[in-house]
């Protein structure tokens, strides 16, 4: 415990909180479709795009609609990737002779780049040739990212319109949330990536001396260009299997805190838009507290965990830090705990340690953070949506302690809502709990295992619950790359991402039809201290009821076995 | 607020549970396991199916001879059958109440006999014989025999069957007051009536269905919470279910009825439980204020409702104008200006005129004179002229409104001064209506009619305004007077010179804006809008019209009733939300009681879980399920009763339920249970 790393934290939450406020009104003027600085540039070309889909721009769609166009959208880009990979030996841009990708593997990748997940039980420098990255893993990283906006956008929409029967235009959501957010975005990010030493090439991979005297082997590619939106649009996937641990992927101190920022700058910024597009800021700012509040706890118990290492070491006389193994030493114990965080509490899974090294407590932070559903800042989009489930929730419960039918932006909440809701939330957790009951009762599940007791349920529930949380990341020690895990856990995906996005569209499409209440004394306040409090204490203890036992025996259980020598 | 407890009959008193409700309702508990009826109710349905898996293993043990965990399941099995029970006791009692009341109301209909008239032959009848429109002839000492309109004749009815109320009331011919209800009794004189209900669908039947709950749905919110409840129980059997298999990972033996029991404790029992009693108990509270609502619906959007509409005569002041002050022109005794106006009003029997009496004689010392000896003549008040007078030995006396007076001058060549039309001003202005009295075509001065607002309502209005609710004064008044009242009476808005098609609109004006309104009525004039409301309260003594339109009707026609009605809307909706607050809240401490308890055996380290210290495992298992059945049956007085209501701000209410509910529920299950783990130690069960 460092006077110095708490410091570090708390900068990167000033500087994150810095950006979210005005990028959040920023992207409210872009859904909303004021004109903005951009329009010279983008305008023609999304006319372009528009043109050549034949997008009528200014229809209106319905949630059914809206979700229909969804499903159709990621239907198509599944299937490209899934095509693209299986005969990537026949094309291009492939100096390494990468070959096919066998069928389930390729099923799981294509589901988990399409689901926003990134989770890869592929190594990306041995599997994927440059031309699978660029155009299937890069364009994937965009529009999934897209897509979460899309779906948050309308639900804003959903709850702030008052007796409309549609929510906006999927494709026009999807076009502008490329065009004006994530591309410009990104397109600066990688330009200062590179400029730090992230490398973007299409050479055969090197080989070079080294100072031992030994050659190695260098992968090399376009990294730079993916390793932007892999942080930005929450994917999490990397270029290289070691992810942002890798120096041409995460070079320097300054990368490391710029690629923190960009998984988390969107994710918090979207309350902003949120409270920008219902007209009362409050109600955004209102979201973000409870999600910084909780981030500050998650990553607070991560670095006292990790920086007071293992006891037993301690006793043995070993000083300094200890719990080192799985990090990079140029980031040390407070940045890979802090990214740890980061990562997990968005959807986005990059990594720069190895989780599955961590002690098991400050392990258990980001097993939990998934276990929540991603709302804790979340996805692009994903968190949003995904916290506001458990803002009508809260809403529901307290609100009938007053008096009255509880309302939300003076909507009325009543059963249809509560069945929807209630299905976001039951759907993950459903996921990942009978995912991971199936995988430790099956010998296919057990037998990837590499630690067995305790650890090896943590590294089962930590795959399912990255999966159905679309986080991607992976705890290690779990070899996912078999016919069992790449089927399980692609449909833990698909839960994780559509079992939440239906319904939250069903949401938005009856709350958008409804009329709206003046809020009167009688009308609880969403935008007080107390409210933040209540949210903040109903995700943890859904989060809590639902997981307890699974926790208690997995990282609860081992962190008891080390204490105890 | 003491005036407001004179305002209706006590409540029709009852203690919470009489053992006459109690001791039924046992054997009803019973009849309700089966799973036909317990099927609307998943919690419990899921704890029932519980318990028979557990019971069914007892037996599969009992006949392999595996006796070893025989008397621990025993004791798990048993329990949660109690539990299934209390929950049906819970719903058996709030039911029973209502059924006692249904009781007492079927006494007053059996075998009544009914004259019907057929021409100007009268034949006598069942009263389970007569059909809509049939003319029935009801004497004095009569029981009415069913619903209808008084068409002909008038006579003073005994309407204590119904309301509860000893005095009689009214009922005649024409107007607003020609409704009667089977079941009453006439007590002097006669009516004609006829007959607007068939039978089974007469008021009395309505209100016999109602109070037993026979006819209960559920509730737009109650389905909601359901929806709730049911996907927390599911979550809970999903893990429940997956603990097993981590369980088989982790080498540890759980046993069936041990996963069972964890299932129980984490499903909503609780509010699942009592769901069911706190929907009949809200209606039941209603009726004992008398009132009856006609869907659990309606009572629900009784806690909704932000914004009343009160008639001002009768619910804001004391029905009607008084006087209180004789002003004399200039030059005029005051005494000669209240002779006058008592002359003028001897004859007069509206509440105004004998108030003027009464002023002149406390004030003045003016006797009452008898109008036949002064060979007066009393000419009444007409809608021609606008005034009326009395004229008697060569003096004419007149009185009425200022316009009224100066246009029957006027017709004589005389003028009214300016100074008499500024004293009436000025007291329009205050609110009170001014009567101009002028004797032989001279104005002698101004008689003050006022209205008395009731005492305690504007702390009452002050009250609802701090609940968020809205309150608008209906008035027939000019917008004048009707904001002088309104302002004293300390209304957020009024609706002055009102008429139906003005009430409707208004009240559409604000459902268009979202709010919810409720109103009171009694005329047939009023149907419209009580249809239009989203609380429409008929008064008994109202039309039939109204009643139908309504989707309330309170006994008492005490309009004043509308505020307890919302009071008892948001009664039924916080006790809910409470108690569902409190059934979560109350899991985290079952998770501390028993997931220590399943692993300790084969992981040691997890004992440091076991925060309360439980004696042994199984001890820790069966004080969780105890405790979870006990609870429900302790907070049964509650769900009856309801979560204590005071008129404050949502936020105020809020901190208060979340202290008591959610923070006592966190913590209450943690004492309960230790307690119930000691107890089981002494007695040596585990």
């Amino acid at each position: 415990m460092k006077t110095i790393d708490i410091m570090q934290i708390l900068f990167f939450l000033v500087v994150l909180s810095t950006l979210a406020i005005p990028l959040g009104r920023y992207m409210a003027r872009v859904y909303m479709g004021e004109k903005g600085f951009l329009d010279r540039l983008m305008l023609p070309f999304e006319k372009l795009i528009y043109r050549i889909c034949g997008v009528n721009e200014t229809e209106e769609m319905g949630w059914r609609q809206y979700a229909g166009a969804l499903l159709i959208f990621n239907l198509a880009g599944f299937l490209l990737l899934f095509i693209l990979q299986l005969i990537q030996g026949v094309l291009p841009f492939n100096p390494q002779k990468m070959a096919a990708v066998k069928w389930d593997l390729a099923l799981n990748t294509a589901i988990s780049f399409m689901t926003n997940t990134n989770w890869q039980a592929y190594g990306g420098e041995s599997t994927m040739s440059y031309f699978t990255q660029m155009t299937g893993m890069t364009v994937q990283n965009f529009v999934s990212a897209a897509t979460g906006m899309a779906v948050a956008v309308a639900l804003i929409r959903g709850l702030t319109r008052r007796n409309s029967k549609t929510l906006g235009n999927f494709w026009v959501d999807l076009t502008r949330s490329v065009t004006r957010i994530l591309l410009p975005i990104s397109f600066v990010l990688a330009l200062v990536l590179v400029s730090q030493g992230v490398i973007q090439n299409l050479h055969p991979y090197q080989t070079v001396q080294t100072l031992e005297g030994k050659p190695q082997v260098l992968a090399m590619g376009p990294v730079a260009s993916q390793e932007a939106i892999k942080e930005l649009g929450t994917n999490g996937g990397g270029f290289m299997n070691a992810n942002s641990a890798h120096p041409f992927e995460n070079p320097t101190p300054l990368t490391n805190f710029l690629e923190m920022l960009a998984i988390l700058v969107i994710p918090a910024a979207l309350p902003f838009t949120f409270g920008h597009m219902s007209g009362d800021k409050r109600q955004g700012r209102a979201i973000f507290l409870a999600m910084l509040i909780l981030f500050m706890a998650a990553s607070g118990i991560t670095y006292y965990n990790e920086a007071a290492g293992n006891p037993q070491l301690a006793i043995r006389g070993v000083t300094g830090p200890t719990a080192m193994e799985g990090k990079e030493v140029r980031f040390g114990i407070v940045n890979s705990a802090l990214w740890s965080t980061v990562t997990t509490a968005s959807s986005c899974g990059a990594v720069n340690s190895m989780h599955d090294s961590f002690t098991p407590l400050g392990g258990m932070i980001p097993l939990w953070l998934m276990m929540l559903g991603e709302n804790v800042f979340g996805g692009v989009g994903s968190g949003l949506y995904g916290m506001l489930a458990f803002v009508i929730i809260t809403i529901f419960i307290v609100g009938l302690m007053v008096g009255r039918t509880p309302e939300y932006l003076g909507k009325k909440i009543e059963a249809r809502e509560m069945k929807m809701v209630t299905l976001a939330i039951l759907i993950p957790a459903a996921s990942i709990l009978l995912g991971s009951a199936t995988a430790a009762a099956t010998p296919s599940g057990t037998a990837s295992i590499l630690n067995p007791g305790p650890h090896g349920l943590s590294e089962i529930l930590y795959a399912f619950s990255s999966c159905t949380g679309n986080n991607g990341s992976a705890f290690a020690g779990l070899n996912a790359n078999t016919l069992f895990y790449n089927l399980m856990l692609s449909a833990a995906l698909l839960a994780g991402r559509f079992g939440v996005i239906l319904p939250m569209l069903a949401v938005a499409g009856s709350m958008g039809a409804k009329s709206s209440i003046p809020a009167g004394a009688g009308t609880i306040s969403t935008h007080n201290s107390m409210f933040v409090g209540l949210l903040i204490v109903t995700v943890i203890i859904v989060g809590a009821l639902t997981f307890f036992p699974a926790l208690a025996l997995g990282p609860l259980l081992e962190q008891m076995i080390m204490l105890g020598g | 607020m003491a005036i407001y407890k004179g305002d209706y009959p006590a409540d029709k008193q009852m203690p919470t549970l009489p053992a006459e409700i109690i001791i039924p309702a046992l054997g009803e508990a019973f009849k309700k396991l089966n799973p036909l009826s317990l099927w609307r109710n998943p919690v419990m349905l899921i704890v029932e199916a519980g318990a028979l898996l557990i019971t069914l293993l007892i037996i599969k043990n009992l006949l392999t001879g595996q006796v070893d965990t025989i008397g621990f399941n025993l004791q798990i099995a048993i329990w949660l059958w109690i539990t299934v029970w209390f929950a049906n006791l819970a719903e058996a009692v709030a039911e029973g109440r209502g059924k006692a009341q249904a009781a007492e109301l079927r006494k007053t209909r059996s075998s009544v006999i009914a004259k019907k008239m057929t021409g100007s032959i009268v034949t006598e009848i069942a009263a389970s014989a007569l059909r809509k429109g049939d003319l029935v002839k009801v004497e004095a000492n009569d029981i009415i025999p069913g619903d209808g309109e008084v068409v002909e004749g008038i006579a003073s009815v005994d309407e204590s069957a119904i309301t509860g109320e000893s005095a009689p009331v009214i009922r005649e011919s024409g107007g607003d007051h020609s409704s009667v209800t089977g079941g009453t009794r006439v007590l002097s004189d006669w009516i004609i009536v006829r007959i607007t209900a068939d039978p089974g669908e007469t008021f009395l039947d309505r209100m016999i269905h109602l109070v037993e709950a026979a006819k209960r749905q559920k509730t737009p919110n109650e389905i909601a919470l359901t929806i709730l409840l049911l996907g927390l129980s599911i979550i809970f059997l999903i893990v429940v279910v997956s603990l097993e298999s981590f369980a088989v990972y982790s080498d540890a033996q759980v046993s069936i009825p041990v996963l069972v029991a964890l299932l129980v404790c984490l499903v909503p029992t609780t509010i699942g439980g009592l769901l069911s009693a706190i929907g009949i108990a809200g209606m039941d509270r209603l009726f004992k204020r008398n009132v009856l609502a006609m869907s659990g619906r309606a009572v629900e959007a009784a806690g909704d409702v932000d914004v009343l509409l009160l008639d001002k005569t009768g619910t804001i002041t004391l029905g009607n104008r008084m006087a209180t002050e004789f002003v004399p022109a200039a030059g005029v005794e005051a005494e000669r200006l209240a002779d006058a106006a008592q002359l003028s009003s001897l004859a007069d029997e509206t509440p105004e005129g004998r108030s003027i009496v009464v002023l002149a004689k406390t004030q003045y010392g003016l006797r009452e004179r008898d109008i036949l000896e002064l060979k007066a003549r009393f000419v009444p008040f007409s809608a021609h002229t606008r005034m009326s007078g009395v004229t008697l030995e060569g003096r004419e006396i007149w009185k009425g409104a200022v316009d009224a007076i100066e246009t029957y001058l006027q017709s004589q060549g005389r003028m009214l001064s300016p100074e008499i039309k500024n004293i009436a001003n000025g007291m329009a202005k205050n609110g009170a209506t001014p009567l101009v009295v002028v004797e032989n075509l001279e104005a002698l001065g101004v008689i003050n009619l006022k209205d008395v607002v009731k005492g305690g309502i504007k702390e009452r209005f002050a009250q609802l305004r701090r609940m968020g609710i809205k309150t608008i004064m209906i008035t027939g008044d000019n917008p004048l007077t009707a904001a002088a009242i309104a302002a004293e009476a300390g209304v957020d808005d009024f609706l002055a010179e009102a008429t139906p098609e003005a009430k409707l609109k208004l009240i559409r004006e604000h459902q268009a804006q979202g709010h919810l309104v409720a109103m009171t009525g009694d005329g047939t004039n009023d149907a419209p809008a009580l249809a239009q409301a989203d609380v429409g309260v008929a008064m008994n003594s109202g039309t039939q019209a109204a009643k139908e339109a309504s989707n309330m009707v309170d006994l008492d026609s005490n309009p004043t009733k509308l505020i307890e009605v919302v009071e008892t809307g948001k009664q039924l909706l916080m006790t809910r939300g409470s108690l569902t607050t409190f059934s979560i809240a109350n899991d985290v401490a079952k998770y501390f009681a028993i997931i220590p308890a399943i692993f300790v055996e084969t992981y040691p380290q997890l004992g440091i879980l076991n925060v309360m210290g439980l004696a042994t495992p199984q001890s820790a298992v069966l004080s969780a399920v105890i405790f979870n059945a006990l609870i429900i049956i302790a907070l049964i007085p509650l769900a009856l009763r309801g979560v204590a209501y005071r008129p404050l701000g949502a936020e105020a209410i809020l901190k208060r339920n979340l202290f008591i509910y959610g923070l006592g529920g966190l913590l209450i299950p943690f004492m309960g249970i230790k307690i119930i783990d000691l107890l089981l130690v002494i007695v040596g069960i585990a």
